[in-house]
């Protein structure tokens, strides 16, 4: 299965009402996460979620494809 | 005030009640003539009630203010007789074009769809709004008292004693309602000690009015930092007479004074526009905003609406947007009480439904700050990826946030609504505000709706809808608070009792899932209250009952 690129956030608890919904309440819980936390901080709390969350895709696949997006310059 | 615009004053009369032996008695009293305040009279008015409405003042808005007016509000002064005026003026626009630094990674259209009688926003500066909406009010007979300042206040349930300040003296009058929509800093609010709880920005924005020949297209314009303002945000909106409105952010740090004058001002135009093109200062503001609303909407026969009871800041043209609900919301309950013709406890929806629809306005404006104007060095990380991903992902637009722009709220858990009982596809379901679609020779759905309670009426053929149906409309029609039925009909045909309307592109039934006999009961407000999959007047009446609060012991 290829990466995911379009919009993909669902909340399996409540349907939306409003289609940004579900990804303006991820980003608010992520920047939450981050709260009073310092730089270092920060950049580790990163690091896990991303381990995290590359063990729950676990497709090497996908993975290497978004490392691949994800070092790309706009 | 701005040379694009001849700014009228209105008569100051000496009220009667400065001549009464007696204090006067009064129904309704709504004070603040803002375009909130306005159409509450009007509406008012327009349900037959006799109306004062107390400003301080004598004139429009000074400067352009509340400059987006979204689909739903242009339905609204449709309703109240307004939507015309501020259509031909306005400036109607549904894209909104998002960029950063040097390029665009975002665009948006408010209606992907066609088939509305109204655009998705209409920009028009504020004193617009007022000076057609102050003739609507007078012509509709309401008492307008210009220069009438509210010093005091006493009780909050009936009689509500005000103490009024004139030109020519000072007087009393009672009234059994009092509609407060006296804006922000709402002084009734105040001097009824009452709280309003929230949070204030720490960030400064610059308002420039500009008047220019200018070819860019009427759509609003959003960079994230810019190389003409760098690590800032800017907006730019078209308005009407040739007016632009270009809104800078300037940083906390930045001194109100000193960056209003325009040696400041005109060199940052100047960047923005980047030749050297003539324009015309006509109104700049340095602002600071807050997100908060107050803990109960209504207290006793006091009810706030607009900026008085709740504040955004301006990303997603949420404050006039949502005020005008509030109007909209509150008349026909108002008028329906007063009647006798619904309990007090009515109004309590008022603020269940619009307390609601406040914390949603205030999340989604918060959010949008947050993301314009990120509060640490991770959270601008976060945010400036979101952009650089947003140029080649779909998922990354989708997260890109420069204001949520203002749609109507969906009543999704209002007591007022009665539950689905049948399956019905899309978005009409209880509480939700009702979507236009085309019907016959040029006329609209939503105008059919409105001012009353309607019953929709899906039919095939108006000829082979059920005797016995038909028969029940006059029962509709009969009631206390009364039903006016509408039939949406794929072929033309006549009904008695009901005016039958052809949706000759099958758009209504799209939208409303509206198989031959469905049934919607509609609000006064035109937000869905039931609806059915085939007509049955008990299930009617009762719905009618919830939705009027006449359905529950006292």
């Amino acid at each position: 299965m290829p990466l995911t690129l379009n919009a993909n956030f669902h909340d399996p608890e409540k349907r939306p009402i409003r289609d940004f919904s579900p990804g303006d309440d991820f980003y608010e819980m992520l920047i939450d996460a981050h709260r009073d936390l310092s730089a270092e901080q920060s950049a580790k709390f990163n690091a896990k979620l991303i381990l995290l969350l590359a063990n729950h895709i676990g497709d090497l696949v996908v993975l290497r494809e978004a490392i691949a997006r994800a070092g790309e310059t706009a | 005030m701005p040379s694009s615009y001849r700014q009228p004053h209105f008569a100051y009369l000496r009220p009667p009640d400065l001549d009464a032996v007696q204090r006067l008695r009064r129904p309704v009293v709504v004070v603040g003539a803002g375009p909130v305040g306005l159409a509450v009279a009007i509406d008012c008015r327009l349900k037959g009630l006799p109306v004062v409405l107390l400003d301080e003042d004598d004139t429009v808005s000074i400067g352009s203010r509340g400059l987006c007016y979204a689909k739903r509000s242009l339905e609204i002064l449709d309703r109240l007789g307004c939507g015309e005026a501020v259509i031909a003026k306005g400036v109607s626009w549904n894209v909104g074009r998002t960029f950063f630094r040097d390029h665009e990674v975002y665009r948006f259209d408010l209606v992907p769809e066609p088939d509305h009688k109204r655009p998705g926003m209409v920009n028009l500066q504020q004193y617009y709004l007022e000076e057609y909406q102050s003739a609507r009010a007078a012509t509709l007979g309401v008492d307008l008292r210009w220069k009438n300042r509210v010093i005091a206040v006493s009780g909050s349930s009936d009689p509500v004693v005000l103490t009024v300040d004139t030109p020519d003296g000072i007087y009393e009058l009672e009234t059994a309602w009092l509609i407060v929509a006296d804006g922000a800093r709402s002084p009734i609010r105040r001097m009824m000690g009452l709280d309003i709880e929230g949070k204030v920005f720490r960030d400064r924005f610059l308002i420039a009015d500009v008047r220019m020949q200018a070819d860019f297209p009427p759509e609003r314009w959003f960079w994230f930092d810019p190389p003409f303002h760098p690590n800032q945000s800017v907006l730019l909106h078209r308005q009407a007479d040739n007016v632009w409105r270009i809104d800078f952010q300037l940083g906390w740090d930045a001194d109100p004074e000193a960056e209003k004058a325009p040696e400041r001002v005109i060199p940052r135009i100047k960047a923005m526009l980047g030749d050297d093109r003539e324009f015309e200062l006509e109104w700049v503001s340095v602002y600071t905003f807050q997100c908060r609303r107050m803990a109960r909407f209504r207290h006793g026969r006091v009810l706030f609406v607009g900026d008085a009871a709740h504040q955004v800041s301006p990303f997603g043209a949420r404050g006039a947007n949502s005020g005008y609900q509030d109007a909209d919301n509150l008349a026909w309950k108002l008028q329906l009480v007063i009647a006798g013709l619904a309990p007090e406890r009515l109004l309590d929806t008022y603020d269940e439904e619009r307390v609601a629809a406040a914390d949603e306005n205030l999340l989604n404006s918060t959010r949008s700050t947050d993301f314009i104007t990120p509060k640490s060095g991770i959270s601008r990380i976060f945010r400036d990826a979101v952009l650089e991903l947003a140029e080649r992902h779909a998922f990354a637009r989708r997260l890109v946030n420069s204001g949520r722009l203002s749609l109507p709220a969906v009543y999704v858990h209002s007591s007022l609504n009665t539950p689905d009982v049948e399956a019905f596809a899309g978005d009409m379901s209880p509480g939700a505000p009702m979507a236009d679609a085309p019907l016959d020779d040029g006329h609209w759905l939503i105008d059919e709706l409105g001012g009353g309670f309607r019953l929709l009426l899906f039919a095939d053929v108006p000829a082979a809808i059920e005797r016995s149906i038909v028969d029940a409309f006059t029962v509709l029609r009969h009631q206390p608070v009364p039903i006016e039925v509408v039939i949406l009909a794929r072929r033309s045909g006549a009904v008695a009792n009901a005016r039958v309307r052809i949706d000759f592109k099958g758009v209504a039934a799209d939208r409303y899932d509206g198989h031959h006999g469905a049934v919607y009961l509609a609000r006064p407000d035109q937000h869905v209250a039931a609806r059915w999959r085939r007509f049955d007047l008990d299930r009617i009446l009762a719905a009618l009952a919830r939705a009027t609060c006449n359905d529950r012991e006292v």
